[in-house]
């Protein structure tokens, strides 16, 4: 008996290896055995499963291989693998990193997650099925997240009589299918999971086949860590040493830094010089990609969590307008103008798509028109983001070229993008800073510039109070405008309906409007019932969070149908009017609005001077 | 052999302080919930590394339940001072008024009330929205699928299905007010990993995990350690000198020993290559059913 657990590791990295299958084609089955032919497994662990095994499971003493891998008690009552599982195994010498990926249809995010951290792929097609839709769609993503070394495990050939013909032919159709991905590696092995046939250990049943084995190709395939010479260092850390000095601590995500070295700190391209470099606490010569460093400079420099580190040699692209690929992983379709926060390496940076150009179908490949991303597609955007982000396409590096998309609201990850390239360089659209500015303008009109944004129900008084607030700010001698919904949707709008989108667009327009008039020094005041928390949320950054005074017009339903002054209510109640809000569209209340004001138990003119009182207050 | 040629411990050595310095950049209040084993000594040792030339910018977490072994305290507080860091012990004050204990109370309620909720009181106290723990995915099966940043709801609950994707080594740690993470630098770390990663850097440990002759009693198939007089005897048990270690560490009462010879991390990394066992068998609380992890999780105890 040899141990488990060990082998001669330790000289190489781990290889990260994934696995995607359609469901049932027996991708849980193909691990365990795998785990267990290579005496990964421990006895007890053996021994709970199975006794978990159904009866009747085809593994020596009853054991289903499956039950080796299944975790969670939710995946077992549904008899699916629901998410990403990561295990290591010691493959005839190699340690390896299993990832074990559904197969289900919906999977796509869990799939493009499991790739994002593997550097080959193991394909399981089932021999009785051969090339289905899913196995389709699943290649794709893996070229896409740039897996370029796959094994295609055509499995279950014990219940198709062992047949080299069976087996020739999905390996035609396959290498066919796969030729416009141009994989630098492709192999394709026939197997039997549960009886661990072509796995280890061979069998004379498929003594037709003279391949590699399994586990064979996988201690011997190769992973081009293609030496990447740019310089990338993230910077994650700023450290004090007892002496005062500064060490900028971060992962070297690719190229290599030695002492001395001169260096360029993004996105400013501020020039300075390695004093001293870290490796794990170590003051070492030299770092390569990989490594967990620090460095100290020679000149007192504006760095911080979030910069980046390159050299003059690779110059690194910052712009605020990038076209990227974005897979979507929210129930909640990706429209044009929102804003979410993208996360790579480097900072937390706000940004939003502008165009979709095209979606594309993961069974063909085909570009299709798309003014949408529902969960599961992926599509190819135009975005532009508040500050400058690092441009590396992702095809030159996955690490640098890529982003999570994170909800501006509930904070969940709703996409990732791999960056193609960047539209505009940031160098060349520095915005011209008008010659008369903010201050100025403070200055000649004695005010802070200010955008209060009303919002409610319709008929809860939004107007009325934007008026009245304006006739007492206008008295007080400020300089005010006011954008009122239904007279934008007459004029700046009046190509918009109320579908979700164009309520998305609506508040876009309105604030940017907004944001125009405040920079030029007026105080104005929206009335919009923008029901969504995260459209209010993009107008308050796209108008700047320090001058947005969000104000939530607080009205039962009942009251503003009791009071109905335009007779909106009642149609709505008979469908006549769709996505009505607060009868067929829903109404987010703001949680914690900068002032609340409850019209049941306030007239309208204390509404108003509740909010000049605040204005004056400097709110 | 060192560091340098070991260029799979190196890169989980690279990996592990990226979720360190992730953890402390990232977030107001971060902890590391230090149990004392040779996970936390290994994740504290990587603390310092992470942050060196400074200091470890974040306290020590331990959830004294009153029932560890005597020698893992006084290590504890060795250990906090050489390294510099503060150290917060947190002991459930109400567990222990209702006179909870793992005796009388038995395993599963003792480690409910001394440690989950004892933990999540002291992450409440404390208002920290990161907890740094060493949990690995190779210990059990329902960890497998954990993040390096799990998400916790507010009340500290664990949903599997509403744990954010990590892709690339990006970490959403984006929260709201109550939400917080759990952040998991040693996930894809196997045991054997973290003893030849002590070998090789050279770091303490409990002597614990050592064998030596040490006064045990069979029960459960499994050696428990008489290591005061609070354990209760049955009538014909009598405490005999055994050479014995323990794979895991916990409230002595609820940690099995396994026989051994193994005297230093040397022999331990040997014996580990005979093993034919996972080092959780000698932890008595998981033999309740395969998902009672799981359940634990959900509850808030990692
Ligand atoms: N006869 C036979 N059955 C198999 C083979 N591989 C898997 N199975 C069975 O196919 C079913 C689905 O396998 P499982 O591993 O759970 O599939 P997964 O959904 O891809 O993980 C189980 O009943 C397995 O026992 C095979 O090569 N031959």
């Amino acid at each position: 008996m040899t141990n488990p657990q060990i082998g001669p590791k330790g000289h190489e990295p781990r290889l990260r290896v994934l696995t995607c299958g359609s469901v049932d084609d027996g991708k849980s089955t193909l691990i365990g055995r795998l785990l267990y032919d290579c005496d990964q497994v421990a006895e007890d662990i053996l021994e709970s499963a199975r006794e978990h095994s159904p009866s009747g499971a085809l593994g020596p003493g009853g054991l289903d291989f499956s039950y080796l891998l299944d975790g969670l008690s939710a995946e077992r009552e549904q008899g699916i693998t629901i998410d990403v599982a990561y295990r290591s195994c010691v493959v005839l010498g190699r340690t390896c990193q299993i990832a074990d990926c559904p197969g289900h249809a919906q999977y796509t995010r869990n799939m493009a997650t499991a790739a994002s951290n593997c550097d080959v792929a193991i394909v399981l097609i089932d021999a009785r099925t051969g090339l289905l839709e899913q196995t389709r769609r699943h290649v794709r993503i893996c070229s896409m997240m740039g897996i370029t070394r796959l094994a295609v495990a055509i499995n279950k050939m014990d219940l198709v009589d062992w047949s080299e013909s069976k087996f020739a032919a999905i390996e035609i159709a396959f290498r066919d299918f796969a030729k416009e991905f141009a994989f630098h590696s492709l192999n394709v092995i026939p197997v039997s999971a549960p009886f661990g046939v072509n796995l280890v250990n061979r069998a004379p049943e498929l003594g037709w086949y003279h391949g590699p084995t399994l586990a064979e190709w996988l201690s011997a395939v190769e992973v081009s860590h293609k030496d990447q010479a740019q310089v990338r260092l993230a910077i994650q850390w700023v450290s004090r040493a007892p002496d005062g000095t500064r060490a900028y601590a971060g992962p070297l995500i690719s190229g290599c830094l030695h002492q001395g070295q001169e260096i360029l700190i993004g996105p400013t391209a501020y020039p300075a010089r390695i004093t001293r470099l870290y490796r794990s606490a170590e003051v070492v010569e030299r770092a390569e990609a990989g490594d967990a460093i620090a460095i100290s400079l020679d000149r007192q420099v504006d760095l911080s969590r979030g910069d980046w580190i390159y050299t003059k040699e690779q110059i690194a692209d910052f712009s605020n307008q990038i076209a990227a690929d974005i897979i979507w992983f929210s129930d909640q379709a990706l429209a044009a103008g929102r804003s979410f926060w993208l996360k790579g390496q480097g900072a937390w940076i706000q940004g939003s798509v502008t165009r979709i150009r095209h979606k594309i179908c993961l069974d063909t490949g085909q570009k299709i028109a798309a003014d949408s991303l529902s969960i599961n597609d992926i599509g190819l955007c135009n975005l532009i983001t508040t500050q400058p982000i690092l441009c590396d396409p992702y095809i030159e590096g996955r690490s640098c070229g890529s982003f999570l998309i994170v909800d501006a609201v509930s904070h969940a990850t709703v996409g990732v993008g791999l960056i193609r390239n960047a539209l505009r360089r940031a160098a060349n659209i520095t915005p011209v800073t008008a010659a008369v500015d903010t201050q100025t303008r403070a200055l000649r009109y004695g005010q802070q510039p200010r955008v209060i944004w009303l919002t409610g129900l319709s008929g809860a008084g939004k107007s009325t109070i934007a008026k009245l607030t304006e006739q007492v700010l206008w008295a007080q001698g400020r300089a005010t405008a006011l954008l009122d919904g239904d007279n934008l949707r007459s004029g700046l709008c009046q190509d918009l309906g109320f579908t979700e989108a164009d309520r998305v667009e609506n508040v876009r327009r309105t604030a940017e409007a907004a944001k125009l008039m405040a920079d030029a020094g007026l105080i104005v005041i929206c009335a919009l019932i923008s029901p969504f928390a995260r459209d209010r949320e993009m107008a308050r950054s796209i108008v700047g969070p320090d001058r947005f005074v969000e104000v939530f017009i607080d009205t039962t339903i009942e009251v503003c149908a009791d009071r109905d002054p335009k007779g909106l209510y009642a149609k709505a109640r008979q469908g006549l009017i769709p996505n009505f809000t607060g009868v067929s569209a829903p109404y987010e209340a703001p949680i914690s609005p900068d002032l609340r004001i409850a019209t049941y138990d306030t007239s309208a003119e204390a509404g108003a001077q509740i909010i000049c009182d605040f204005i004056q207050a400097g709110g | 052999m060192n560091l340098a040629d070991m260029r799979s411990l190196r890169e989980l050595e690279a990996e592990a302080i990226h979720v360190i310095r992730e953890s402390a950049g990232a977030f107001l209040r971060p902890i590391l919930m230090f149990s004392i084993g040779k996970d936390s000594m290994v994740l504290l040792h990587l603390a310092a590394k992470a942050f060196a030339p400074g200091p470890i910018p974040f306290p020590l977490l331990h959830i004294d339940t009153t029932w560890k072994f005597k020698e893992m305290i006084a290590f504890r507080d060795r250990i906090a001072r050489e390294y510099g860091v503060d150290l917060i012990v947190h002991t459930n004050q109400d567990g222990l008024d209702q006179g909870i204990n793992p005796i009388v109370s038995g395993a599963s309620i003792h480690t409910n009330i001394m440690k989950t909720i004892a933990l999540k009181q002291a992450l409440d106290h404390h208002r920290i929205d990161v907890a740094i723990g060493g949990a690995r995915r190779d210990e059990e099966k329902s960890r497998a699928k954990e993040r390096i940043f799990s998400f916790r709801s507010v009340g500290h609950g664990w949903d599997p299905r509403g744990q954010r994707p990590e892709l690339w080594g990006h970490y959403n740690t984006r929260l709201q007010e109550g939400e917080s993470m759990r952040a998991f630098p040693l996930s894809n770390w196997t045991e054997l990993d973290i003893w030849s990663y002590i070998q090789l850097e050279n770091i303490e440990v409990v002597p614990l995990y050592f064998s030596k002759a040490r006064p045990v009693v069979r029960r459960s198939g499994t050696w428990i350690m008489v290591d005061d007089d609070r354990l209760p005897l049955e009538p014909n048990e009598v405490p005999e000198l055994r050479s014995v270690r323990f794979r895991t560490l916990g409230c002595y009462p609820l940690s099995g020993a396994i026989e051994s010879q193994a005297g230093t991390v040397a022999e331990i990394l040997e014996e580990m290559l005979a093993s034919r066992f996972s080092e959780r068998q000698g932890r008595l609380i998981d033999g309740v059913g395969s998902s009672s992890m799981e359940a634990k999780k959900r509850e808030g105890y990692f």
